[in-house]
């Protein structure tokens, strides 16, 4: 085992720049490129953040008013996630490769990692926890699923049923081809896009007799 | 009597969390006080830490703790080659070196900029042909390759010499001394015998894993017990694997694993990482939160092997396969020990059952992020690799490219691997007589190479077995008073289905309806038994086995208790609809309810309290907690049985290629497989064709690139060397099933999640050859400047051997 000095001098007191100055050559380089971070209330205290934004702001999510405090570059899926407890958004990359963070803004998807929660002030956001009905009816997306069988470790799964959500929300009779458009923004590693297209289908059929 | 579960369509029980938001994996967890850890990478492919100086770090508001390789609560982790979650002497770029714990992530990211490590540059290598010239660097400072020997395992230096690589030249594979030869019969002599001789250079890429779910973890502890929740395939066997690591008896974890985002081999225990939150919530006295994310998933999320090979092939005028010399050059990344290549010979020998084979391996070090087994570890890279030469030797002997692969493939009494191993069962030339049928073959082959506009089109077929099963693990259920059937699963929730489909041997055998069945799963306090891991595609077989031990063992008891009752010999007794009643006299029975109430005042065996003694710790540990509850079944699986289980999967595939672009379409896929009973038929076709689709980005555009000037990586995340999206496969998918069970078997079942990529890879890379008028391209993944080079007849843009690009 190689030699390691490790100096667990706390603070600038005694912290002797000299010692270490020769030989250091790279830092956390690696980290810096690496993501979004969360950031929790645990530091700063709430109020006014630097440039003025206000922090304490109150968000509509899944049709309830909630209250909370948001940083400035804070994004929706980490405040969805670790203010507001909606674990159903997942994150899958966090820079906009994969859909698995998709929600509905307004009825329309976004990639929550990729928006900040300031963007969305006053504006309607629906999660996947918001599909089903509070008496436990499942969306007609939701049912179609559970009809077919779909996805495989499922943690595609939110992102996809929110796409697929809002395209069979405004496309009746949308074909199968059409489906496999609208979900080309979500990536499912277990590549079970087949039963996922099944489903679609059958979401565009229930719809249908919904309507 | 209760509609039988095996075969049906039944969605599994944990759909409807999964798809409402309320299944939580890993990173969904909060517990009090909760830190976050964020981890330092090493910006080096190969360095030692020379000095760490974290002060400013830790004197930063919310930076609580911090975590090195040399702390004393890190386990000492022994074995060749083995991998510790933090280390002082990085062996790849992005390997974590140390850990810092703050109140959130933000904080300890800025404590991780913070933070001044001395890294002194050690040499490095990233292509293993260069590792094994003479005087070449190798990966680590004590050689480049693990040395097997009996029992004796450890690194050496192996190195070829010039003359190797001269005979060579620079486009075709050295051969100097393999580290690893075995022969069956005398290929010199089957290529003497041959009509027709082939001989290709055959570059393999190394390709990430990426299960959509990162590896993110968290960890308490709560009266000396830690509790953690992680993300892996296995439960029973990540348990254990933890458990040992950390030094700790397996009562003292608590592994919560209820949901997994995938694995593919990535996280069949999921060690190394898990020890860094595990750790450091130690240390702090706090819950610790590591979240994993896609850039950090690309250097720890393991990969597969790539090789760089040699292969020559003799054909008789029939077709016959008379001869296979093989030589593989894998690249064994940083850590462990791959046994793709191994793997990759004897899938070889049983796909093709040649008359004479000699295998030559060496499996060498880079300092590139670790493999692991990933899905058809070996086999999937083969049969990309081997199936375009065969359908060049079915062109060059006028035969049919299906004929070809019929006149070889194995029957029952087929064998394989040095050993001449046999089979348990095997159907694979039925499944390709079904594939032919169902992908309407004969029509489509006269499409091959037929244009479409700028569209040139290719029909081709990937046979693919693999290991589909293991014998010997443990079954426990219980019937409880409410006259449900509880089965309880140490196996983990990958997203396969098998903790369902599995259960259903069980269901089957007590003749209950599936809705009274609950399966229990995910979380060691709630007493599992020992189970194999998840991978391998050994859980469909060793499962279904263990449940019905179990449950024939519970019939047993519920017959002896109804006898006991009422009358008759146990033997004239029959299960059906939650009841246990007299064969010939069905109204005199009692309800399982009763049997179960029965059951506990008995005692013994019947309620558990005395158990067989061929049941693993672990078994023995879950039944002790769940006696008196009910009526037990418990067994651990003897049904025994010979030779190796495998299962196949043929892909047939049609592509479009067009010739102005070198842009592959795929048009059209059918998958066809031999994995005996059929136990759940949706979930079949989504594991033959989501194995298909990760063999088409095998095949297709998932690569690895490194820097050979620094050693690292260029292709990271998801964007440069994307898996495919839905608009990257065919719109709608085929598949069949050849259905004959497996005679040596109860159920009859065998895995099935592996042969399917090795299916896809080699069915796309067959197909794209077809296009391009039978040129074997010899290289994967197809990105469009291979094809267009080969369509256009230009220069290739890499050398035949050149890897990482
Ligand atoms: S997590 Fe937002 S797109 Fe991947
Ligand atoms: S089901 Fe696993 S990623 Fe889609």
């Amino acid at each position: 085992m190689t030699e390691v000095e490790i100096i667990r001098d706390r603070g600038p007191r005694n912290y002797s720049r000299r010692k270490f100055i020769k030989g250091v050559i790279a830092a956390g380089a690696t980290v810096s490129a690496s993501s979004y971070l969360f950031r929790g209330p645990g530091v700063l205290t709430a109020g006014q953040a630097r440039g003025g934004v206000e922090r304490l702001m109150t968000l509509t999510v899944n049709g309830q008013q909630r209250r909370v405090d948001v940083l400035p570059y804070e994004t929706l899926a980490m405040t969805l996630r670790y203010k507001l407890g909606l674990t159903g958004t997942k994150l899958g990359c966090d820079r906009a490769e994969c859909g698995a963070c998709t929600v509905h803004i307004d009825g329309v998807t976004h990639y929550s990692c990729s928006m900040l929660t300031h963007q969305v002030r006053g504006r309607e956001i629906r999660t996947i926890e918001g599909l089903e009905s509070p008496d436990g009816e499942l969306h007609p997306v939701q049912q179609a699923v559970m009809d077919e069988g779909g996805f495989q470790c499922a943690f595609c799964a939110p992102g996809f049923i929110m796409s697929m959500a809002a395209f069979v929300e405004d496309n009746p009779g949308a074909s199968r081809a059409q489906c496999a458009q609208a979900l080309s923004g979500n990536l499912c590693r277990c590549g079970d896009y087949n039963k996922i297209l099944d489903s679609a289908e059958r979401a565009v059929e229930l719809m249908d007799q919904r309507a | 009597m209760a509609e039988k579960a095996i075969g049906r369509d039944i969605a599994p029980p944990d759909l409807r969390a999964k798809i409402t938001g309320r299944a939580k994996y890993a990173e969904d967890f909060r517990a009090e006080g909760m830190l976050f850890a964020k981890l330092l990478l090493s910006p080096m492919p190969h360095c030692r830490v020379r000095r760490i100086d974290p002060s400013a770090a830790l004197a930063m508001e919310g930076v609580v703790d911090i975590l090195t390789a040399d702390d004393p609560m890190m386990p000492e982790i022994t074995g060749v080659a083995a991998e510790a979650a933090l280390t002082n002497e990085p062996l790849y770029e992005g390997e974590p070196v140390l850990a810092v714990a703050a109140v959130d992530e933000t904080t300890a990211a800025d404590a991780i900029e913070a933070i001044r490590v001395d890294f002194e540059p050690l040499p490095f290598v990233v292509d293993p042909l260069d590792s094994l010239r003479p005087g070449g660097p190798n990966a680590r400072l004590d050689g480049n390759i693990q040395w097997r020997e009996g029992q004796t395992r450890e690194i050496r230096e192996f190195k070829w010499t010039d003359d190797d690589f001269d005979a060579a030249g620079p486009d075709r594979l050295p051969m100097g001394e393999p580290q690893v030869e075995w022969n069956v019969g005398d290929v010199e002599d089957g290529f003497e015998d041959a009509d027709l001789v082939l001989e290709e250079t055959i570059l393999h890429q190394s390709l990430s894993h990426h299960p959509m779910e990162p590896r993110s973890c968290m960890a308490y502890w709560q009266n000396g017990k830690l509790y953690l929740h992680g993300s892996t395939q296995s439960t029973a066997r990540t348990h254990a694997a933890l458990a040992n690591r950390l030094g700790m008896d397996q009562s003292d974890v608590v592994l919560v694993a209820e949901y997994c985002g995938g694995g593919f081999g990535s996280k069949i225990s999921s060690a190394p990482i898990m020890d860094v939150p595990a750790i450091l919530s130690r240390k702090t006295g706090r819950p610790v939160m590591l979240r994993i994310n896609r850039y950090e998933e690309t250097y720890i999320g393991r990969g597969r092997p790539g090789f760089q090979s040699f292969a020559k092939m003799g054909f008789g005028n029939d077709g016959r396969v008379t001869a296979i010399d093989l030589y593989i050059v894998q690249d064994a990344g940083s850590y462990g020990s791959s046994g793709d290549f191994n793997t990759a010979g004897t899938v070889a020998s049983l796909c093709y059952q040649p008359e004479n084979i000699r295998f030559r391996a060496v499996s060498v070090y880079t300092n590139t992020p670790p493999r692991s087994a990933q899905r058809a570890p070996g086999g999937a890279q083969i049969v990309a690799m081997l199936e375009p030469i065969m359908d060049k030797a079915a062109r060059e002997l006028g035969m049919d490219r299906l004929a070809i692969r019929q006149v070889n493939a194995p029957g029952p009494d087929g064998w394989l691997g040095a050993n001449q191993g046999t089979l348990s069962s095997c159907f694979a030339r039925e499944a390709l007589d079904l594939g032919a049928e169902v992908f309407g073959w004969e029509e489509r082959t006269q499409l091959s190479a037929t244009r479409r506009g700028t569209k040139s089109i290719g029909v081709g077929i990937g046979i693919s077995p693999f290991v589909g099963g293991s014998r010997g693990m443990d079954g426990l259920l219980v019937i409880r008073p409410d006259g449900k059937l509880y089965i309880h699963q140490g196996i983990g929730n990958l997203g396969t289905h098998s903790i369902a489909d599995t259960a259903r041997a069980a269901c089957d055998v007590l003749g209950m309806d599936w809705n009274d069945c609950e399966v229990v799963w995910g979380d060691t306090s709630r007493n599992l038994p020992w189970s194999s891991s998840q991978s391998g595609s050994q859980t469909t077989h060793a499962h279904t086995r263990a449940n019905h031990a179990a449950a024939l063992d519970a019939k047993g008891k519920l017959q002896e208790i109804a006898a006991g009752a009422l009358g008759g010999s146990p033997d004239a007794y029959d299960c059906a609809d939650g009841r246990v009643f007299q064969a010939a006299n069905p109204g005199r029975g009692m309800t399982f309810a009763e049997a179960a109430r029965r059951a506990i005042d008995m005692g013994g065996r019947y309620s558990g309290h005395e158990l067989p003694d061929d049941l693993n710790p672990m078994t023995v540990a879950s039944a002790n907690n769940l006696a008196g509850e009910g009526l037990m079944g418990v067994s651990r699986d003897n049904y025994g049985g010979d030779g190796s289980i495998w299962s196949w999967v043929m892909g047939f595939a049609q592509v479009e290629v067009d010739v102005e672009t070198g842009q592959i379409d795929l048009t059209e896929y059918t998958g066809v497989t031999d994995c005996g009973t059929v136990l759940h038929p949706r979930n079949l076709a989504a594991q033959i064709h989501g194995g298909a689709v990760q063999g088409f980005g095998q095949a297709r555009s998932q690569k690895w690139v490194f820097d050979p000037q620094w050693g690292v990586a260029f292709a990271k995340r998801f964007y440069t060397a994307r898996p495919p999206g839905i608009l990257d496969v065919p719109l709608e998918m085929g598949w069949a099933a050849v259905g004959e069970p497996d005679p040596q078997t109860p159920v009859g079942a065998k895995g099935i999640g592996e042969p399917p990529i090795g299916a896809g890879a080699a069915a796309i890379a067959s197909a794209v050859a077809d296009a391009l008028g039978g040129q074997c391209l010899c290289r994967t993944p197809l990105t469009t400047d291979v094809v267009l080079a080969a369509l256009t007849g230009t220069e290739q843009p890499y050398r035949p051997l050149e890897t990482h690009v």
